[in-house]
């Protein structure tokens, strides 16, 4: 990695401790990694293994018990409730592996809520979500609820939503694992597209060899410690597995 | 480095919409808290007019024979008086009872929403917003509630009455007594629904938004 690209995100001696006492379990147990912008960072891992704990704390939905976590220049453990609320809409975009889309709204009313929360009216609001909806290929199905669409819809209202404020950062959380191999695909395109275009840092926890094949790193982890972290020309994969 | 701004709070007009499709998305629950409240207030709001019409009628006793008659004939004391303490506990319970309704209903609804609740924080949602969105949702039921329950509250004091005492109880109905019923009828109703959706609310809006990450809800 050359010297001259912007760290994004910074993660220094992150542990994660829960309980306390004697009976005290580190799910991370001292991470150091730093994310940079733009690329396309793929963590793995067994479950179990701190995987899901470090994705949440470089998403900014969790705090570290020791060390220190930075998103875009600032420390996590001094922000306020709301400077977090803050940093998550407009600095972050989530998918979720069940798409999580808020049923009782339109797919366009999904894309707008984040819009809404930063503070834009409804005009500007709805002028942008249909240009981010055309992007995902939905501004047809701009007025269906979520229960209407299929499964792949579904991922890629959530993508729209996740772009609704134009984040720096990405984080999607196996999203890939609720779909066929096709919609799957297309996701990926869609994320690794995006993610060019608008030089937007993707984080994914993910199985998905497809979704590891368009990585810029890939980061495992085992027992709360970092493994090892490979650029993709690093790696080989086929069908088969990965070496 | 620049200091994060706070993170501003969702407008009323967005929030009340929100809160409305929710309501209508899941009708038949809303539906179920609403027929408690109606039933509480129905009880409530019978109790109070009826008492009103029966006071209104005493009080002409001494200008007319005719009601004082009918009175008697209803097996009914000529004497104005209150509620009294057996009428008040069964106030208290139905109250009662329509308030764990409340508080039941809206802890089914947090939790049956946990996931969405948890996005909406992802995606940067206060927990000032989660709370308003619940207390907003239970006082839209509590008001309805409250206003059908007037209605058939109403019904049930005013039908007997008419059937036993004929056109009297118009001419010695009030509107200054009815209007004072119903309006504190229906300001129970609100009151009631509001202060049991709050620990609810609060219960929602303390959820971390890393549970809208997992998968198995």
């Amino acid at each position: 990695m050359s010297t001259n690209e912007e760290i994004i995100i910074k993660a220094q001696g992150v542990e994660k401790h829960y309980g306390s006492g004697e009976s005290i379990v580190k799910a991370l147990n001292g991470i150091d990694l730093d994310i940079y912008r733009g690329e396309y960072l793929s963590i793995m891992g067994p479950s179990g293994s701190g995987k899901s704990t470090f994705f949440n704390m470089v998403g900014g939905l969790d705090l570290p018990s020791v060390g220190k976590v930075t998103i875009d220049g600032y420390n996590l453990s001094d922000l306020s409730q709301s400077q977090l609320a803050w940093l998550r809409c407009n600095r972050i975009g989530y998918i979720f592996q069940s798409f999580n889309l808020v049923t009782v709204m339109t797919a366009l009313e999904n894309v707008t809520l984040p819009m809404f929360l930063k503070g834009l009216d409804k005009e500007e609001a709805e002028t942008l979500g249909m240009e981010i909806l055309k992007k995902v290929g939905l501004e047809e199905r701009w007025d269906h609820k979520p229960n209407e669409l299929s499964g792949g819809q579904q991922q890629r209202v959530a993508i729209a939503r996740a772009l609704a404020n134009s984040p720096k950062i990405i984080l999607a959380d196996e999203p890939t694992g609720n779909l066929d191999l096709k919609t799957g695909e297309e996701v990926i395109h869609i994320l690794k597209t995006l993610s060019e275009e608008n030089n937007t840092t993707v984080i994914t926890a993910t199985h998905d060899m497809k979704m590891l094949n368009i990585s810029t790193r890939v980061v495992w982890i085992l027992d709360g410690k970092i493994d090892k972290v490979k650029r993709r020309e690093d790696i080989e994969i086929n069908i088969g597995g990965m070496h | 480095m620049e200091k994060l701004p706070n993170q501003k709070q969702l407008s009323l007009k967005q929030t009340l919409r929100i809160s409305w499709n929710s309501l209508k998305i899941r009708a038949g629950r809303s539906f179920i808290t609403l027929s408690g409240v109606i039933l509480a207030i129905a009880f409530l709001a019978s109790i109070w007019l009826n008492q009103d019409i029966i006071n209104g009628l005493k009080l002409a006793v001494p200008n007319n024979e005719d009601i004082a008659n009918l009175l008697l004939k209803n097996k009914v004391s000529l004497k104005v008086s209150g509620l009294d303490d057996k009428t008040k506990f069964l106030i208290m319970l139905s109250l009662l009872v329509s308030a764990v309704g409340i508080v039941n209903a809206m802890l089914m609804s947090v939790t049956e929403r946990y996931k969405e609740i948890g996005t909406m924080k992802c995606l940067g949602a206060l927990d000032t917003l989660i709370i308003r969105l619940f207390v907003i949702e239970s006082s839209i039921l509590g008001l309805a509630g409250a206003l059908i329950g007037v209605v058939i509250g109403f019904m049930i004091a005013y039908i007997p009455s008419v059937i036993s005492y004929g056109s009297h109880v118009w001419s010695v109905f009030s509107w200054f007594e009815f209007g004072k019923s119903c309006f504190y009828s229906i300001i129970i109703g609100v009151v009631l629904s509001v202060l049991f959706a709050i620990y609810p609310a609060y219960v929602a809006a303390k959820m971390k938004p890393v549970d809208a990450m997992r998968v198995d809800a």
